[in-house]
């Protein structure tokens, strides 16, 4: 049994289903060791990859805006830990961790950010357009909200085909102040589509305070509007997550529609690199990236429970860290899109 | 050869691509409730209860939810109710359903329809007449198709049908009754193909959409007179057939380009300049624009019917041109 144990109230309000065992009508199974390891691999894999895009970006190697997951990976790994290379995800301008989460080659995506051909999107997206259509991750989107419609119409082609798939869209606190997030989760759930909106709800609107422009800070209070469930998880707790979206996914599944699924989160690098953070306090985000860090967190769990030793743990750091050099070497020596390219991608055929 | 209306052969067009392809699914405003408003979606609820959904009046939810399902292997025709509507899917339309293949780096086809009912109908005032051609050429990625006959619209839209690429689908309204010669059995017209509607060589007028039909009309009334108008429908603004209007403007060396849309930054403007930058020694004369005056639609008759290009005004630009 998996609690959230976030101590403040923000995760506890009246007209939510605060997540737990007792208030779940079809139990999750809980992560086999293997599953929680793979968890805890691909955390750690988003960590050191955005540290290093971070490193990269401060040399000047990735140009453009850099949003980095960093904080957030108890979110985007345990829900994508329940879905399939055929299952959809849909993703925001924050969208490395869920790329890495979905199963996405690190190397292609360290080339995207370098603005190489060898990258996912042939250097043509940047670290905001990152997409895998491969392994069912439908792009991540630099429109707030962008994803809405898209995980919706995934939906739409899964229960078509009756293939059992099922879309997970991430989206943020500011996306729930946008209009595609009324339009969409009132279609899928009139519809009934197996789609999961995951709310990461990091607290901030780029700089604004989620409080200061929304007076229900809680997004899953909004799932009653629609008719559909509403559960808030504490999103730092990588079980907690896995849980809560192992059974809105299998309703998912069921055909029984969507669930919005709320998961309290924090960045703790800002809203961008190089953001200077004028908005927030160094208590506030000590706070959260000390006390509530969620690889420390996920470790002391499954050390306790048996399941990682230190070794092994130091071993899973050292392989990802090498596996990220690689991906800098791979996207380094990468070469960039020659002219000819420009053109191209726009048509199916070649029209300017 | 059958005649029938514009709408009876877009209406054909889907029942026909609907049955050759399974994929092909259908949503927007009222489309099951009498088929929409202009009945062009009538019977397929009848024929395929799953494949048509009747939405929200929510049109970002439905050109965002039908973008997904094209990236998703499904091939969706949106109807939005008036094109006046799209401003409110402009995200879904212009950084969205535009962009995706581009920006991912060429990963997916994008075979999403949207049908966009356009232009003046019935006393319907400043947000139900518009025509948007021009904003949607503005955006690359997007094709634009404007279909003036019922040949061209089911031709047309069956291509749209089969297609990789985000199509929007202009119909205006008040052809959806015209009448016009369609052969039996199937039949596409490629996009990027103008059609010389009528042969002559003393002006060119590139017309598009109801402007075809008043070019015809001014093409009748000039022949007497010993004018020879050729009218070219380009039928797809993008892909633009570039080479069969600059063929025809060197063969008349004057032009008249004219649509419905405001004058001002139009699609008429695109293919002007298009004209003047290629073809300027071939030019006895400046191009000339017919189009509607640059103002919000107005509802009162009297003003309404000052706003868009009659025939008339295409008679009197031909003559000022070879005078």
């Amino acid at each position: 049994m998996y609690i959230c144990n976030q101590e403040d109230e923000c995760c506890i309000s009246p007209g939510v289903r605060h997540h737990d065992m007792e208030d779940t009508p079809m139990p999750v199974e809980a992560p086999s060791p293997d599953i929680l390891q793979e968890i805890y691999t691909r955390m750690w894999r988003i960590r050191l990859f955005e540290e290093q895009a971070e490193y990269q970006s401060s040399q000047g190697k990735v140009m453009g805006a850099l949003h980095t997951y960093i904080g957030e990976e108890a979110v985007a790994v345990p829900v994508c830990a329940h879905l399939q290379p055929t299952d959809y995800i849909t993703s925001t301008h924050r969208g490395h961790g869920h790329c890495i989460a979905k199963g996405a080659d690190i190397k292609k995506m360290m080339a995207e950010l370098f603005g190489r051909a060898t990258g996912y999107c042939k250097g043509k997206g940047g670290s905001m357009h990152i997409a895998d259509f491969a392994v069912g991750m439908l792009g991540a989107n630099g429109i707030v909200a962008g994803g809405f419609g898209l995980a919706t119409g995934a939906g739409w082609a899964a229960q078509l085909r009756k293939s059992g798939q099922a879309a997970v869209c991430f989206f943020g606190d500011g996306a729930a102040n946008r209009g595609p997030f009324h339009e969409n989760i009132n279609i899928a759930a009139v519809w009934k589509l197996p789609v999961v909106y995951v709310c990461e709800n990091n607290q901030y609107a780029q700089w604004t305070p989620q409080k200061d422009v929304t007076l229900v800070t809680d997004i899953a209070n909004m799932a009653p509007a629609y008719g559909i469930p509403g559960v808030q998880v504490d999103g730092m707790d990588a079980l907690a997550v896995y849980e809560a979206a192992g059974e809105a996914i299998a309703r998912a599944r069921r055909g029984e529609g969507p669930t919005l699924l709320e998961c309290k989160t924090y960045r703790f690098h800002g809203h961008n690199f190089g953001d200077p953070q004028m908005y927030r306090t160094r208590e506030e985000i000590a706070e959260w990236s000390d006390r509530r860090d969620p690889l420390k967190r996920l470790a002391a769990h499954i050390k306790e429970a048996g399941l990682l030793t230190d070794a092994e743990d130091q071993a899973i750091q050292q392989r990802v860290t090498q596996e990220i050099q690689e991906a800098v070497r791979f996207a380094e020596s990468s070469p960039y899109p020659t002219p000819d390219e420009l053109y191209k991608d726009i048509y199916s055929y070649e029209y300017a | 050869m059958p005649k029938i209306s514009l709408r009876d052969a877009l209406r054909d067009a889907l029942h026909e691509e609907m049955a050759r392809d399974e994929r092909i699914i259908v949503l927007g405003e009222d489309v099951i409730m009498h088929g929409g408003p202009y009945a062009v979606t009538r019977g397929i609820y009848e024929k395929y209860p799953e494949r048509i959904r009747q939405t929200p009046i929510s049109e970002a939810g439905i050109v965002g939810t039908a973008l997904g399902a094209a990236l998703c292997g499904m091939r969706p025709v949106a109807e939005i109710m008036y094109v006046d509507f799209i401003t409110c899917a402009m995200d879904e339309v212009v950084n969205q359903m535009a962009k995706v293949r581009y920006m991912f780096g060429g990963q997916t086809d994008v075979p999403v329809v949207l049908r966009l009912p356009s232009g003046t109908a019935r006393l319907i005032a400043a947000q139900h007449s518009q025509s948007l051609e021009a904003w949607f050429m503005h955006v690359p990625g997007l094709q634009v198709v404007v279909p003036s006959t019922p040949y061209d619209g089911k031709g047309l839209l069956k291509t749209a049908l089969r297609g990789r690429d985000p199509v929007m689908f202009i119909e205006y309204k008040r052809l959806y009754t015209n009448e016009g010669e369609v052969p039996d059995g199937d039949y596409t017209i490629p996009f990027g193909q103008a059609d010389i509607k009528r042969e002559g060589q003393d002006v060119t007028i590139v017309a598009s959409g109801p402007m075809v039909g008043k070019a015809l009309e001014a093409a009748e009334i000039l022949a007497p007179e010993g004018i020879e108008v050729e009218v070219i429908d380009p039928r797809t603004l993008v892909p633009l057939d570039r080479e069969t209007i600059f063929a025809s403007v060197h063969k008349t060396n004057r032009v008249i380009v004219t649509d419905e849309e405001v004058k001002r930054g139009g699609a008429s403007a695109e293919i002007a300049s298009l004209i003047a930058e290629e073809c300027f020694d071939a030019l006895d004369a400046p191009v000339k624009r017919v189009a509607s005056a640059n103002v919000p639609m107005p509802f009162s008759p009297e003003l309404e019917k000052l706003v868009v290009p009659k025939a008339e005004h295409l008679v009197a630009a031909v003559r000022a041109l070879v005078g």
